[in-house]
């Protein structure tokens, strides 16, 4: 083993290397600003799942006497809205609703989105070009207008909802996971990878997902806060979410009336929209670097 | 070129004197597109009628300035893009009648100048060396991977489990040449592989990969624009210019002796080792001409100094040059008949 012979270049101390994921979470969790939005969105996505065990009063029940009363009013910390329910309760109970519109469409847009992507940008040629032209269709219209225009289409309601946001994002998804795909494509260690004969799935499987999915989450991430500011507008316009299930948006909407008697309360549903979407982006903001390997 | 011996225990099917690779009239052209069809306006001639051979054995070293086609003539010999014209003879097995892509791959592999873009960086160094043996179900794809990181001088206890970030480039060219012995290649294409390395660095896997050749039995083609280095490992030298091949011939004789006005002046701009003979001026002017529209007849005329009227009309022959079989230079000036008026010289020389 004459190789061997020449140690100059080796002699470095022996040490353990952490994974790939082990440095994205050393990384993040050194930058305060992330750490803090995710525990902010991690409470509200708890809070929504256990709102039933947390001993709120019911946010269906609705009282004449108690309408718009100010917050700290006894038994009601965060007052009531324009039918006398518990707004404390219901923008809780409203956050299910609400952060679940906005995050399983990008979930579902996520996975489609990649998916097309992927192929466009590794395989190129024609199939590039069908679907990205396709894709380019889409963004001929406002991502608000689409999505007024698919809800209404279909008519009201959750699944509907789901499904007209979703496809909203499936093209920049797309766009992203096309372009991500095509860099990666011209790196010498595809062609490395092509050189000893590995089908194209086997190349994707193994060599591209891995270095695009990082890039297309951080972006997906920085979607969801779009996707719930969507999702409260179209349930504003009544083409989402239906009365008296508490929803952000749908909330916003019926208190809009009450605007002038208790700004306080009106603005609630707007905070929270406000606070959750800022978080969601700070938070995507924070993945970015702590994915970035190079520094 | 004919099949003399179908055994295929050695390996060997053609017999020690079939060439390894034969490469017949290669031809790439890379159509330019713009304008609001995407129509084809131009076309770069990459690769222009590229013929060669290797032996088995030996190390054909290619040399020639930036783009003159020399990485786009590796790519083909391995696949990687497609021929536009022109054939590839692998141990006498024509690629697309005799053998398919696939089986030239087996029998070819490469190693680029880029040792961290050639790398996967969220695979460890043995899932990238692993990855060739396992798609080709190989029963003990970790295995050989070790070995191989042995046999290139990295410990795999150490090294196998890292990923490339962590590497020096030294080590990851070792990498990369254990990933392209994992698919027991019988010809490694190094285009520009010590390159990008410190000279210290450049000089370990030299030593390597000639002590590789000799261990393994293995053939190179190794691509690179230092003439020193290209001395050193090679046993025939090939050079290119704007996609063509203008001299080819045995290190000694190229080095002795450079029959091409180009290949002259590439040996020309070789920094000296004697401070007594230094190089004085610059020998070669100016950038290469755009491949896409290549000069008429000779395409090095424009920035030849001996260029005369033949040289713009006539393209030249690749002609033997001072009776040596193996030495051969396209150029007017070493063909008596091409009418070049130095031409009568060289001859009654």
């Amino acid at each position: 083993m004459t190789a061997s012979a020449d140690t100059a270049d080796l002699a470095e101390p022996i040490m353990k290397t952490p994974g790939y994921w082990a440095g994205v979470f050393k990384r993040f969790s050194r930058d305060p600003v992330a750490v803090s939005c995710a525990i902010i969105v991690l409470l509200l996505i708890l809070a929504a799942i256990f709102a039933p065990y947390l001993g709120l009063n019911d946010p269906y029940k609705a009282s004449m006497i108690k309408r718009l009363k100010p917050i700290g009013y006894p038994g009601f910390p965060l007052g009531t809205d324009e039918q006398g329910r518990d707004m404390l309760a219901r923008l809780i109970y409203g956050g299910r609703l609400t952060l679940f519109v906005g995050l399983m469409p990008v979930v579902f847009a996520f996975f489609i989105g990649s998916t097309l992507g992927l192929f466009a940008g590794y395989l190129g040629g024609w199939v590039n070009t069908v679907i990205m032209r396709t894709v380019d269709v889409f963004f001929a219209f406002p991502s608000v207008l689409l999505a007024i225009a698919i809800s209404s289409a279909l008519g009201a309601g959750i699944i509907n909802s789901l499904v007209s946001l979703t496809i909203v994002f499936i093209p920049p998804i797309a766009r992203v996971a096309e372009s991500a795909t095509a860099s990666v494509r011209s790196l010498d260690y595809i062609d490395a990878a092509r050189a000893t004969g590995g089908g194209a799935l086997t190349i994707v499987r193994v060599h591209v997902i891995g270095n695009v999915l990082g890039p297309i989450f951080v972006y997906a991430t920085s979607l969801t806060s779009v996707c719930m500011i969507l999702a409260a507008g179209l349930s504003f316009l009544g083409i989402g979410v239906r009365p008296p299930e508490p929803e952000w948006g749908l909330m916003l909407n019926t208190l809009r009336t009450a605007i002038y008697v208790n700004p306080w309360i009106a603005a609630l549903p707007g905070l929270m929209i406000f606070i959750t979407s800022l978080c969601l982006n700070l938070l995507s903001d924070g993945l970015r670097s702590a994915m970035n390997v190079k520094d | 070129m004919s099949k003399t011996d179908t055994s295929t225990a050695s390996g060997d099917r053609g017999g020690p004197n079939q060439p390894l690779i034969i490469a017949r009239n290669l031809k790439k052209h890379f159509p330019v597109r713009s304008g609001l069809l995407n129509r084809k306006t131009a076309t770069v001639h990459a690769v222009d009628g590229v013929s060669f051979e290797v032996k088995k054995g030996e190390t054909l070293g290619i040399v020639g300035e930036s783009g003159c086609g020399k990485s786009t003539t590796a790519r083909l010999l391995i696949g990687l893009i497609e021929l536009d014209d022109g054939s590839i003879i692998f141990d006498g097995d024509a690629l697309g009648s005799d053998i398919r892509l696939k089986e030239l791959q087996r029998g070819v592999q490469m190693v680029f100048q880029d040792s961290y873009a050639s790398l996967n960086p969220r695979l460890t160094i043995l899932d990238s060396i692993a990855f060739g043996p396992k798609i080709h179900d190989h029963a003990d794809p970790t295995g050989i991977a070790r070995s191989l990181m042995r046999r290139v001088g990295l410990d795999p206890n150490r090294f196998a489990h890292r990923y490339p970030h962590e590497l020096s480039g030294g080590q990851r060219q070792r990498v990369n040449i254990a990933r392209a012995l994992a698919m027991s290649p019988r010809l490694v294409i190094l285009d520009e592989a010590v390159s990008a390395l410190d000279k210290s660095v450049e000089a370990q896997v030299l030593n390597l990969l000639s002590d590789l050749r000799d261990e393994l039995g293995l053939t190179y083609v190794f691509i690179s624009h230092d003439l020193n280095v290209v001395r050193y490992i090679s046993d025939r030298v090939l050079v290119m210019y704007l996609g063509e091949v203008v001299e080819v011939g045995p290190v000694e004789a190229i080095y002795r002796e450079q029959a091409h006005p180009y290949t002259a002046s590439l040996f020309a701009a070789m920094p000296s080792m004697d401070p007594d003979n230094r190089t004085e001026e610059p020998p070669l002017a100016g950038d290469p001409p755009n491949p896409i529209n290549p000069p008429s007849g000779c395409r090095f005329h424009t920035r030849c100094r001996f260029a005369e009227t033949v040289c713009s009309k006539t393209k030249p022959k690749l002609s033997i040059i001072a009776g040596d079989e193996e030495h051969l230079a396209a150029c007017h000036m070493r063909d008596a008949a091409s009418g070049h008026s130095m031409a009568l010289k060289e001859a009654a020389e």
